[in-house]
């Protein structure tokens, strides 16, 4: 990367598009702050006035529920006028539409775009083009990254674990295509992590793996053996349909994790999942709803560190005026 | 009657091995004498090229210049004169056009668009099948008869064997070229980059160079199966260089060239998700850019083409995948060329004759060359003279091109093509 446009001049942070080019200290401060934005879950008046008079667009061009009501949450707790859009496109639709729904949206000054793209790269497309006062947050571009879930993952691990440098994390199932486990992968390097392991078929894995700095296991009955964190990801259909796997079934067989499975790890090792969760594909319920499992908690924690990164990115515009 | 007489320039004309200062002297659009003055010439023009090379204008084996359908992104006015600038004289035309050059009045219509922008020595590729589908075999005759040089598959796969065999058996029949850029349509998976950690990192949907070999490898055995005259375009890795090593060695008729950009530039090198560095086959690794430039300098490779593909704007703004892939390439074809020079992959004979000599030779063209009798397609281009890529020194009508912004060295001065200066830099 030959220059981060992530960061301003003075190297705070102006767009959030991917965990690769921050450093520790950053991540470190987006933890602390979403740390300090979680106390208000319980308060009776859940709102700061940080980004009052400030304008967000929630820019979903592929189908989220979560993510999207998440991020809204986050907004409206920061006291922004937010509103949101789903906008439906296909394969075909060509930069020059994507490029005039910003600048349309940009006349109506906004201060900040949330996007949310099939195709790798959007993000960074949006952030390049778009007005120089305007801040981009990705909330998941193709097969890149969802920075903003890997934090909150980051955050739940730090919140039951508190240190990350004697951890063993495994990352489990469909790696190829997730934006996810890259910027997870990312972040926990980046945090210190003893070890990341990935565990998939090797239809699942993309070429080079070990170069994003992980360990690779095709077996999750010895990939699990010492691991503090369990990470499953989603398993989509359409993984079936285009050979890369045979069957959900078997899959279950193979990477289904189940409570036998999960004796292997370490005894107190905990379940994430970045939803929504495939039941008895990926994972069994009994896992899912079970005492390690920590899923409900990443759901929560979504919006503070959705507060937080917001908050921060709106910080360098407020100092810029 | 024109007569040019080009003086005292370093003249290197690796066909008739020739490297040393001298004159050369044009006369009816023909060269009539390299060194000795010709009794009685009386020159109409005089071009100094004192501390300048003289060589065989560039023949390019693979340019797009968008006519017809997309004159959006170019016109043949607009790349004649990038053309010209660039000391090219002769393109060969992918048959990718809207319509497809399948038939003869396509064909047609490319001449006489080149006629009309003055630059008429522009060899249109017919397509090897009907609307480039992989379906059905081109009237192959008949476009050859029309004016094209040879057929191709452009950017497409030919996905059916047995349709590529019987393409090739018939091409064969018609003493016909056939310049094919192997991809294996299913291993290619619809990507975008380089299968390798970059595409990883950036998630970006890849191409192994499996895509390339195995279709390079089916289309050798088809080769000794039909006889057929194969010309492989723009390889992009290690293993296709080998194998163009071994066929040839193995005694079949086949050669192969690389688009410029590839001997310079790898996956690391893309600065992430810019659109620039976007092109089919992709940017592969320094090991396989490595064996690109061994291969050229062994021979292996014998020519080098720009694979000219100018874009308008729209086409490369968007997220990285779905821009269009292609560089805007004429003009920095000579100073990519001199850089190899430079940086001693090659030597300068061996960089003009991927030039001139060679592609001529794979064209069965009496040209590339500065021969007796020969049509004068000359350049001259001073290797010293700096310039940078930008708006006021480019002449494309597309600008994607990754080099942007950037100086290089070595600028042509003049262009003549079959005797007629159809540039001169002011």
């Amino acid at each position: 990367m030959t220059e981060n446009i992530q960061l301003n001049s003075e190297g705070k942070l102006k767009h959030f598009l991917s965990i690769e080019g921050l450093n520790k200290t950053l991540l470190t401060e987006i933890l602390d702050i979403a740390e300090s934005f979680i106390g208000m879950n319980d308060q009776q008046i859940k709102k700061v006035p940080l980004l009052r008079g400030k304008t967000i667009v929630n820019l979903f061009f592929e189908n989220s529920t979560r993510t999207r009501t998440t991020f809204e949450l986050a907004a409206k707790r920061l006291s922004a006028d937010v509103l949101s859009m789903s906008i439906a496109t296909s394969s075909t639709s060509k930069g020059e539409s994507l490029l005039d729904t910003i600048r349309n949206l940009e006349a109506m000054f906004v201060d900040m775009f949330v996007v949310r793209h099939a195709i790798s790269g959007a993000a960074h497309f949006i952030a390049q083009h778009t007005a120089p006062h305007i801040s981009v947050i990705n909330a998941g571009d193709g097969q890149h990254a969802h920075p903003t879930q890997a934090m909150l993952d980051m955050f739940t691990i730090r919140q039951v674990k508190q240190d990350f440098s004697n951890l063993r994390v495994a990352i489990i199932g469909d790696i190829l295509h997730s934006r996810v486990a890259r910027s997870q992968i990312q972040a926990l390097n980046i945090l210190g992590a003893a070890e990341v392991r990935v565990i998939a078929p090797k239809t699942l894995l993309p070429s080079h793996v070990e170069s994003l700095g992980v360990n690779v296991s095709h077996d999750l009955t010895s990939g699990l053996k010492d691991i503090d964190v369990i990470i499953m990801l989603r398993l989509q259909k359409e993984r079936m349909t285009s050979a890369l796997l045979p069957s959900e079934s078997e899959y279950f067989k193979c990477f289904g994790l189940t409570e036998a499975k999960l004796k292997i790890a370490k005894p107190d090792a905990i379940v994430m999942h970045p939803g929504p969760i495939n039941r008895g594909v990926e994972i069994d319920s009994k896992v899912a709803d079970g005492p390690q499992s920590v899923i409900l908690k990443q759901v929560s924690n979504g919006i503070a560190i959705r507060m937080a990164i917001m908050a921060m990115a709106m910080q360098k515009q407020g100092a810029a005026g | 009657m024109s007569q040019i007489h080009i003086k005292q320039g370093q003249i290197i004309d690796p066909a008739n091995n020739i490297n040393r200062i001298g004159d050369v002297y044009i006369a009816d659009g023909k060269v009539v004498s390299v060194t000795h003055e010709p009794a009685g010439f009386k020159p109409t023009t005089v071009i100094d090229a004192t501390n300048k090379i003289i060589c065989p204008g560039f023949i390019d084996l693979s340019t797009r210049l968008r006519e017809p359908g997309q004159s959006r992104k170019a016109t043949f006015k607009s790349e004649a004169i990038a053309a010209a600038s660039a000391g090219v004289t002769t393109m060969c035309l992918q048959p990718d056009t809207n319509p497809v050059i399948d038939t003869p009045a396509v064909a047609e219509l490319i001449k006489e668009l080149a006629e009309k922008a003055h630059y008429p020595q522009i060899y249109p590729i017919a397509a090897l099948t009907r609307k480039l589908e992989g379906t059905e075999l081109s009237s192959m005759l008949s476009l050859k008869q029309a004016g094209c040089i040879a057929v191709g598959n452009a950017q497409q796969s030919v996905k059916n064997l047995l349709i590529l065999r019987r393409a090739m058996e018939y091409a064969a029949s018609h003493d016909l070229l056939v310049m094919f850029r192997p991809n294996d349509y299913w291993l290619g998976n619809n990507g975008c980059a380089h299968e390798g950690a970059v595409a990883t990192r950036y998630g970006l949907p890849s191409i192994p160079e499996e895509a390339e070999t195995i279709a390079l490898a089916q289309c050798l055995e088809l080769v000794e199966l039909t006889g057929c005259r194969m010309h492989f375009g723009q390889l992009s890795c290690k293993r296709s260089v080998i194998k163009i090593y071994q066929a040839k060695k193995y005694g079949l008729n086949v050669s192969a060239d690389v688009a410029i950009h590839q001997l310079h530039l790898t996956e690391n090198d893309m600065i992430p998700f810019d659109s620039s560095y976007h092109v089919l086959p992709p940017f592969r690794t320094e090991e396989d850019k490595q064996y690109l430039r061994e291969g050229l300098a062994s021979g292996t490779l014998n020519s080098i083409c720009s694979d000219h593909q100018p874009h308008d704007i729209d086409a490369k703004l968007g997220a990285f995948p779905e821009t269009e892939p292609g560089v805007s390439a004429l003009e920095t074809l000579l100073p990519l060329m001199l850089k190899l020079v430079e940086q001693g992959a090659i030597s300068l004979q061996q960089g003009i004759a991927a030039l001139s000599e060679n592609p001529a030779r794979v064209l069965h063209l009496n040209s590339g060359a500065l021969t007796l009798g020969y049509a004068a397609d000359v350049c001259v281009f001073d290797p010293e003279l700096t310039w940078q890529v930008n708006a006021e020194n480019w002449k494309s009508q597309g600008i994607n091109t990754p080099f942007w912004g950037q100086e290089f060295k070595g600028r042509v001065t003049h262009t003549l093509q079959a005797g007629k200066i159809i540039y001169s830099l002011e």
